[in-house]
């Protein structure tokens, strides 16, 4: 299995969009390859025939019906909401630029 | 022994009598919030198991409790009662913040069902408990608002994620309190305080409002300070929600019924299995003591000991270690500093993912930046089949497992962690040994069934509360109440008092 190095962790910080310092890549790099190390142990039981399990319940789909929902369904107020974004403008969350500027 | 313990202090008794006391007449609910109320006030600074305490709501619901006696209206069983409940239940204008810096501020725009449930069954809701970030952790110290402390030992960590919860109860700041259980973080602090704890099944109580961590294990449940308690607090909360979309649509286990059958007339004919994989190294010998001695008692009550070989547990830690970030990496992705929470950066010249980089740097703690890396790395192309995909497999094994052992036995046993409480800061910095503390009890969040944390005595080498643990089959949640309240009894007949009584005076 691969070590985990600080070029690693610093592209799995960009992927999971946080901007890490660079103290941080030092140490999480040590953590994580400890760790992976440590749960790697999963590979060394026989699982050829062995169908994953992603949830223990064995559900299905769970659909409802396309129906108007009764009076007292919970429904998220316009205002109560806007009020707790970051920013907020002409009844919308505001957010920075999305798209780059050429 | 406590100098403080009486039975006239009203911050001492039980949720059922004080329940009954507030039907009765004997007292307001209004008194007893207010009792409760002053017991925060007193002791938190040394405890800090609060977040929030949110005494105007709390009194004005107490009132409306009374008023609808005084109307003479028909209480439900916990009705008047107090409760404290874990900061990951949103809570609609009540600050909500997971223990992170992330939601510092938040106030939700809704209920969690959970909490709603609690409304509706006219339990008082003192505040919002402390925990590790995002439920990440054993012991507290993740949260950013600083750990909680151990009422048995100040110096020692509560257990986690909700170690804010089983310290109010030990501490006697609330008789309820409400959990969730990814891993344990119901069980383990159950454990560690001397309180009881239980997971139900997966699906038995809504998540719907519980801020999510890994949705495939994450599971509320009650706290108390005993069986009766818990069965009580658990008939309240559990049952079908639509809004959940795994929430299972069957009746709730008769679990009050079964706490008092358990109490009364002990394990007669149960068999209980003792699973050989949780004992060995890294026990410390007073759990396996208190352990050991708490499964004589049950053979001496009747019931037949079997013992269970679950070779695959032996692999639960490093598949849970991968699923559990790997569902983490997914959900915590909507921590993106556009609709809720903390934003950081946004000068007008940055793009909104380099604003979502810096908010999310600046927001999380290092446990939940480590799982969300490590869920994110098991994720990926290239490493998925060997990490993730295997970690699932290995996850049927264990159900395979567990369907076996219940074959043979009705329920199984064993130590709920491997050691007491550990002293704050002796883990912080090596995961590792942090992620330790869960190793018995996180196959039962795997598999989706159900476990319960009793309490059963105190280690001799260090006096600090061991916790047995049960566990029985998705939707036999009953069977863990019958046990559980059956070694309670016997334990306290043994003792000749709650284990409750012996923690220091604060």
């Amino acid at each position: 299995m691969p070590s985990i190095t600080r070029e690693e962790v610093a592209h799995l910080a960009k992927l999971s969009r946080m901007e890490l310092s660079d103290a941080e890549l030092d140490h999480f790099a040590g953590q994580l390859d400890a760790i992976v190390g440590a749960v790697a142990r999963v590979g060394e039981l026989p699982t050829e025939d062995v169908p994953p399990t992603s949830h223990a319940q064995p559900l299905t789909n769970v659909f409802r019906a396309d129906v108007v929902r009764p009076a007292g369904t919970p429904i998220l107020d316009r205002e109560e909401v806007l009020a707790q974004a970051p920013a907020a403008e002409d009844d919308r969350f505001r957010v920075p630029r999305i798209l780059g500027e050429d | 022994m406590s100098t403080s313990a009486s039975g006239s202090d009203v911050t001492r008794r039980t949720a059922a009598d004080l329940a009954a006391a507030i039907a009765s007449g004997e007292l307001t609910s209004v008194e007893v919030t207010q009792a409760h109320l002053d017991r925060i006030a007193k002791v938190d600074e040394k405890v800090h198991a609060f977040l929030h305490v949110d005494a105007e709501g709390a009194l004005a619901a107490a009132a409306a409790v009374d008023a609808k006696r005084a109307a003479g209206e028909r209480l439900g069983p916990l009705a008047g009662v107090p409760l404290a409940l874990k900061d990951v239940f949103t809570t609609r204008g009540i600050p909500t913040t997971c223990g992170s810096k992330i939601l510092e501020g938040w106030l939700p725009p809704y209920d969690a069902t959970v909490t709603r449930r609690l409304r509706e069954a006219d339990v008082v809701i003192l505040g919002k408990t402390n925990m590790d970030e995002f439920a990440m952790g054993s012991s507290t110290e993740n949260s950013a608002y600083g750990p909680t402390r151990n009422p048995w030992d100040l110096e020692r960590i509560p257990g986690g994620s909700g170690g804010g919860s089983a310290a109010s109860l030990a501490a006697f700041q609330a008789p309820l309190a409400i959990g969730t259980d990814t891993g344990g973080s119901i069980r383990q602090p159950g454990a560690v305080t001397g309180t009881v704890g239980v997971k139900p099944t997966y699906g038995g109580v809504s998540r719907y409002g519980l801020v999510a961590f890994s949705s495939s294990l994450d599971q509320g449940g009650p706290c108390a300070r005993t069986v009766l308690d818990a069965a009580l607090l658990h008939e309240a909360i559990a049952g079908y929600d639509p809004l959940d979309s795994t929430s299972i649509d069957a009746p709730v286990p008769p679990v009050v019924e079964a706490a008092r059958l358990g109490a009364s007339e002990g394990v007669r004919g149960l068999r209980i299995g003792v699973v050989k994989q949780f004992d060995g190294e890294g026990y410390a010998p007073g759990v396996r003591q208190r352990f050991r001695e708490s499964v004589d008692l049950l053979a001496e009550l009747g019931a037949e000991i079997v013992e269970i070989d679950a070779p695959s547990f032996d692999y639960a830690l490093p598949a849970y270690y991968l699923i559990a970030p790997s569902e983490c990496s997914s959900n915590l992705a909507r921590f993106d500093a556009m609709r809720y929470g903390l934003r950081v950066g946004d000068d007008g010249t940055r793009s909104a993912e380099e604003v979502t980089a810096l908010t999310r740097e600046a927001g999380f703690g290092a446990e939940v930046k480590r799982r969300i890396m490590l869920g994110t790395y098991a994720l990926s192309s290239g490493y998925y089949d060997a990490y993730y995909g295997q970690a699932q497999k290995v996850r049927t094994l264990i159900i395979r497992d567990f369907d076996r052992a219940f074959e043979r036995a009705d329920v199984l046993v064993s130590p709920t962690t491997p050691t007491t409480a550990f002293k704050i800061g002796e883990r912080a910095d090596d995961p590792m040994a942090m992620y330790l503390a869960d190793l018995c009890t996180i196959p039962t969040n795997l598999a989706g069934n159900a476990g319960m944390s009793v309490p059963c005595g105190l280690a001799p080498e260090d006096g600090l509360p061991v916790g047995f643990q049960i566990l029985a089959p998705a939707l036999k949640d009953d069977r863990l109440y019958r046990v559980g309240a059956a070694l309670e009894a016997a334990l306290q007949d043994r003792w000749g008092h709650p284990i409750l009584e012996e923690v220091p005076a604060l």
